[in-house]
């Protein structure tokens, strides 16, 4: 449409004036359906869209307000202007107060006269907003080009000259009226359009004109076919005249060149006012151009008629895998060889993708799904590619692998797809990997690089060691380092050093791309690593001198300022003490209390939920993404993929020292297990207490009777098995989908416990009454502290959670030698029931504690110092 | 302060150097540790909630230590301070059921920099310090409904700001304000009304003062939390012809920056920045020491970005100090040259230049 180059579109559907069947939606009150119209439009090509709630039976201020409100969390829509289509100045005005952009407004006249005029463009000023002027006067619609130019130009002297209208802002509309009606007087209706916006625009300058486009074919109602010609060839001569702006239906303009020629010129004949005849002419062909105006459906698959290529990278960008066989057979048919269609068409498609995911004009979820098509066109090719040796030609090999003693693989398994995405070759060792097994793979297989990833604090050891022995064995890969503990500062600190060839942090998925390419270019890869040799070296010099004010107190000092309990508000004896087993958890009560926030985040998808969905940039992918994910929820409880288990115990118990006992029975006399504890010895701001969870329980000096709880809850069972099973169909998404849900029923176990823990088992608030919202807030009395994260950071005393629960013979739920949990999905910890008990961060302890608690363990030095690695720097 | 500041004055001097505006209110009083009988003082003793972090009734109860702030960015270098009115609109106050207050506390936030401002003037009267009466955002968004199940709900209506806004813009004018400022903007409907307010509030006491405007790209996807882009938020907010248009909050200096050159380069109004001092630590504080950050402005002032620059949450005078003697030999930007083109804007924005 070389002619329109200078043309913008404005749609007009979303008018309920002129579509009976947004009217009719906007009647109904369904407006879900009203906003598609809109999309439709926008889609199609529309720049502006124009809304119109004009209409007797509707109150339409309401409903202009109403659906300009919906449309504001539409990012897809909205991301458009507006043009606010009403005769009604309240109706404008009350639009204006509901749009944060710049917006049109159609229209105001000089047709109640000069003031009422000026009083609305001054208003119009001031909202910020350009303006629509009819040529309409105290007379009347200017009909002949003379009224129009007339008209025009008073308005335009009157706005610029009086209140200092923008003039770029002001758009004249000289009214397009019908033609071919049958009466003589209409015949040069189009003519006097044309010419009058010629003159218009060479006596105002900087001004625009727009118009009703739809209205000049309304005498050939119910022949699309030939209504599309006539707004086509209209807008040809109107263009040329200067027409900036009209209101189309935005997918249907036909391009002229397309016209057949003898509808072309019969219609030129018309609008041009070239015969006396010439409404006869057309009317005489009009029926054999008759067309069902179906156009809409059409645009759907419009995209299967494309040629092979393109459709195979529409599939790839829109994830769509309804037609990939079909579609990867042709093109294997067209190809020399079928890696041909590999290293072709489906490259060039994920180019595409990686481009738009880079430009952030992709999200996550999107990106795994144009993975699933790909996966799917490549499996397809396998049994033809067999024979053919060449050999894939991956731009490099990249060796994943979670470490030893971690089961974590969800942000591994995103890595991975989104490398191959960029055509790396991925090899994913999966999780648990012994640092041999893993360098014995990378040497076997000759990779390019290796990544390493872990979630638990004791990874960060076993990246350590696996970082030397790179350097014992001579390798020369650069090592990748990622991960939710994983960060920066730690791999400058303690990675970087131990391994001269380049260890890279990599802080998420979409890095990782840029990262690998990086290195796996010769060109570029020693500048790169030398550059982040250099920020390593600034992050351990700040790491160095960070925090100047930090001081250590001694740990006996730390325990002189330890938590002073309020005796008075401990917890009251348990409802029902001892052990208590959850065999099959029904997990459709869990799904309310599933804090989504988290799970968008493993998408990369970062907002708080809910408002996340209606977030302007990645709303419509989580949305998308919410529906995927409770389509699969249903899938994973009612088929019963996965189970749910949990065991916990509330036990009397007391604080000795820094320890907390656990007694056998309320006689306190045997002890049956004794947790170990940290204390901050961190000098806090205002002398704050330095805590230890030790002083959340009353001594056993005090006399009075406390108690502790312990939990350990998954929703992993068959959570894995059910991901292999997508994960073998080449559907990394639900694969992934599979995991992520998983982690957040474990979450959502852990919290639904907890509440019955405090309401009925233990008691102690029976009367809690908290939203969700509420309890991901953790606004309940008492905490569930867990071995691992920051107020008891050391590992192994899961160990005695254990076994003081006999979790491993009750659920199932076993420990790795790191001391993660298997399944992945599980959450376990300790309860505490006084309301003054909080978290906090044990953070760096001394010497003299690391001493301590080596010898209350019955540790070697450098044992402590393993476990205890990331408190002691 | 003798004439009143026009905004035909105001482009004059910017159009001689770059201007310095000051840092954190909100960083420097958190630096005292106030507790809430400090936050209520002896007039509100009484009050019937909690009023800890309310930060802007101190211009009521503390009006000493927030003088003290704005004299310490003061002699810092700054040439504008910004009132300590930033949550004083009816709207934000009533979350300390304190809207009956809002008229008091901005004209008090401007009375109190405004005697501050005079008493540096005095001491340097060869320049001239401003007060930017400041419009906060308030906690409520016009175009974002705080209801999932609703998407169509508003907890704020346009007519509600307009009328919380012009009271805050006529006391601030009455207590001494030169400049009037919309800041941290998040949601453009939002600065609309303010806008809408202020030039209703201009017509009423019968001159203009001049307005600077300062957008908030909330995080790296480039858009305010209402969805536009910088270029969308510029065309949104031109009609009411600030003087200078800005960003400010959210993003460290580096982050900022590609906004910043977007702006500067579309902006036929002077152009302010005020970056955070980096982004938050896991402790929620701010570590971008004054030099880094210093150097990075430094830049963008060679680059000719530059006609307003200061600092937002973590800045202190010292970082104040540190911008000032970076941008002190760098020429002001100049303003792109006014044209006709001709743009609209929803999220995005729509140019055309024919």
């Amino acid at each position: 449409m070389q002619q329109q180059a200078r043309f913008i579109n404005v749609g007009e559907r979303t008018n309920v004036t002129g579509s009976a069947r947004f009217k009719k939606l906007i009647l109904n009150g369904d407006y879900e359906a009203a906003l598609d119209v809109a999309r439709q439009q926008v889609e199609n090509g529309a720049q502006i869209i124009d809304i119109n709630m004009d209409e007797a039976m509707l109150d339409s201020k309401a409903a202009m307000v109403r659906y300009l409100s919906l449309l504001a969390s539409e990012p897809d829509i909205s991301r458009v202007p507006i043009m606010v289509d009403s005769s009604k100045w309240e109706v404008i005005e009350a639009a204006l107060k509901c749009i944060q952009g710049k917006a049109v407004v159609n229209s105001i006249s000089l047709k109640e006269g000069e003031a009422p005029f000026l009083h609305q463009a001054q208003l119009l000023r001031r909202y910020g907003a350009a303006v629509v002027v009819m040529a309409f006067d105290e007379q009347g619609q200017a009909d002949t080009k003379t009224r129009k130019v007339e008209i025009c130009q008073r308005a335009y002297k009157i706005l610029t000259e009086q209140i200092g209208f923008p003039p770029q802002d002001i758009i004249f509309d000289p009214n397009i009226f019908a033609v071919a009606t049958g009466i003589e007087e209409h015949n040069n209706y189009a003519v006097d359009f044309i010419e009058a916006t010629r003159e218009i625009k060479r006596l105002c300058p900087h001004a625009k004109i727009s118009g009703g486009v739809s209205n000049v074919s309304f005498s050939f109602r119910g022949n699309d076919a030939v209504r599309e010609a006539i707004h086509s060839v209209f807008l040809y001569h109107a263009i040329a005249a200067g027409m900036d702006m009209g209101i189309v239906n935005a997918g249907q303009l036909t391009v002229y060149d397309d016209i057949p020629p003898l509808l072309k010129e019969r219609v030129e004949d018309v609008i041009l006012n070239r015969r006396d005849d010439a409404t006869e002419r057309l009317l005489e062909i009009a029926a054999q151009f008759k067309g069902d105006g179906s156009v809409a459906e059409k645009i759907d698959d419009a995209w299967r008629s494309l040629p092979v290529n393109k459709r195979l990278e529409h599939a790839l960008v829109k994830g769509i895998t309804d037609f990939i066989d079909i579609d990867t057979e042709e093109a294997r048919q067209q190809a020399e060889k079928p890696l041909h269609v590999i290293e072709g068409p489906l490259m060039d498609g994920m180019n595409v993708v990686g481009d738009l995911f880079g430009e952030g004009k992709m999200f996550l979820p999107q990106v795994v799904k144009s993975a699933r098509v790909m996966k799917k066109a490549v499996a397809y090719l396998q049994p033809y590619i067999e024979l053919e040796k060449e050999g894939g030609r991956a731009q490099g090999k990249v060796l994943l692998a979670t470490v030893k003693g971690d089961v974590h693989d969800i942000g591994k398994n995103i890595v991975g797809v989104v490398l191959q995405c960029n055509n790396f070759e991925v090899i994913d060792l999966g999780v648990m990997v012994p640092c041999a097994e893993l360098l014995r793979v990378a040497k076997e297989r000759d990779v390019d690089v290796i990544g390493l990833s872990g979630l638990i604090t004791p990874s960060l050891d076993e990246m350590v060691h696996v970082a030397k022995e790179m350097t014992r064995l001579g390798f020369t890969q650069p090592l990748l380092i990622g991960g939710a503990t994983t960060s920066k500062a730690h791999t400058a600190v303690k990675i970087e050093p131990n391994y001269a060839n380049g260890v890279v942090y990599v802080p998420n998925a979409s890095r990782s791309v840029s990262v690998v390419q990086s290195l796996i270019t010769p060109d570029s890869k020693a500048g790169y690593l030398a550059r982040v040799k250099g920020e390593y070296e600034v992050a351990r010099e700040q790491h160095a001198r960070s925090r100047p004010g930090e001081k250590l107190l001694s740990l006996n000092e730390a325990k002189a300022n330890k938590f002073k309990l309020d005796l008075t508000k401990v917890a009251p004896a348990p409802k029902q003490p001892g052990v208590h087993l959850w065999q099959d958890v029904d997990l459709n009560i869990l799904r309310e209390y599933i804090d989504w926030t988290p799970f968008f985040l493993t998408w990369q998808l970062s907002g708080k939920y809910p408002a996340i969905l209606n977030h302007a940039e990645v709303g419509m992918e989580a949305r998308k993404l919410f529906k995927d994910a409770n389509a699969m929820l249903d899938s994973m409880i009612n088929d019963g993929h996965v189970k749910g288990k949990a065991v916990f115990g509330l036990f009397p118990a007391n604080s000795d020292g820094d320890d907390i006992v656990v007694y056998t029975d309320e006689t306190r006399q045997v002890e049956q297990a004794r947790l170990y504890n940290l204390r901050q010895q961190l000098q806090l701001r205002n002398n704050a207490p330095n805590c230890s969870l030790a002083d959340f329980i009353a001594p056993r000096s005090s006399g009075v009777k406390d108690y502790i709880g312990g939990f350990a809850v998954s929703t992993g069972f068959g959570a894995d098995e059910f991901a292999a099973k997508f994960a073998a169909e080449h559907d990394d998404y639900n694969s992934i989908m599979v995991k992520a849900l998983a982690d957040r029923l474990a979450e959502a176990l852990a919290e639904y416990l907890h509440l019955k823990v405090r309401r009925e088992y233990w008691g102690y608030a029976a009367d809690e009454a908290l939203t969700n919202e509420q309890l991901i807030r953790e606004l309940y009395q008492g905490i569930r502290p867990a071995p691992g994260y920051p107020a008891c950071p050391e590992h192994t005393e899961k160990g005695t959670l254990w076994q003081l629960l006999d979790v491993d013979a009750q659920t199932g739920i076993t420990l790795t030698e790191s001391y993660a949990m298997w399944p992945g999905a599980a959450v376990s910890g300790w309860y505490f029931g006084h309301p003054d008990s909080k978290y906090f961060a044990v953070s760096k302890i001394g010497e003299d504690q690391l001493t301590d608690y080596a010898s209350k363990k019955g540790w070697s030095r450098a044992e402590a110092e393993s476990w205890l690695a990331p408190n002691i720097r | 302060m003798t004439a009143r500041l026009t905004p035909e004055h105001f482009r004059q001097l910017l159009a001689e150097r770059i201007f310095i505006l000051d840092g954190a209110m909100g960083t420097m009083i958190q630096q005292h540790q106030l507790e809430e009988a400090d936050y209520r003082g002896n007039e509100f003793a009484d009050w019937p909630c909690d009023v800890k972090g309310n930060n802007d009734l101190l211009v009521l109860s503390q009006p000493q230590l927030i003088a003290n702030i704005h004299r310490q960015y003061l002699l810092a270098g700054a040439d504008i301070v910004e009132t300590n009115s930033f949550n004083a609109t009816t709207i934000a106050m009533a979350d300390y059921q304190m809207e009956g207050l809002s008229a008091r506390i901005n004209f008090e936030a401007a009375a109190v920099a405004r005697k501050v401002c005079d008493e540096v003037t005095a001491l340097e009267p060869h320049k001239p310090r401003f007060v930017a009466g400041v419009l906060g955002p308030t906690n409520r968004t016009a175009s974002i409904s705080p209801d999932v199940n609703d998407p169509g709900f508003r907890n704020v209506s346009f007519d509600e700001l307009v009328n919380a806004y012009t009271e805050s813009t006529h006391a601030l004018i009455a207590g001494g304000a030169d400049i009037i400022m919309l800041e941290t903007i998040f949601d453009t409907l939002n600065a609309k009304a303010a806008a809408f307010a202020v030039l209703q509030v201009f017509d009423e006491v019968g001159f203009k003062l001049p307005v600077m405007i300062s957008g908030t790209i909330t995080d790296a996807s480039g858009r305010t939390l209402s969805g536009q882009t910088t270029e969308a938020f510029y065309h949104s907010l031109a009609h009411i012809e600030p003087v200078c248009f800005g960003l400010n909050c959210a993003l460290g200096p580096d982050l900022l920056r590609p906004y910043v050159e977007t702006l500067s380069g579309v902006s036929e109004a002077y152009v302010s920045v005020h970056p955070n001092a980096g982004l938050p630590n896991e402790f929620g504080e701010y570590d971008l020491g004054a030099e880094e950050m210093a150097a990075e402005i430094a830049d963008w002032a060679a680059q000719g970005f530059l006609n307003i620059v200061g600092g937002c949450c973590g800045t202190t005078p010292e970082h104040i100090k540190a911008i000032a003697d970076a941008v002190k030999a760098a020429p002001p930007r100049q303003p792109k040259a006014a044209s006709h083109s001709f743009h609209l804007a929803g999220l995005e924005a729509f140019s055309v230049e024919w």
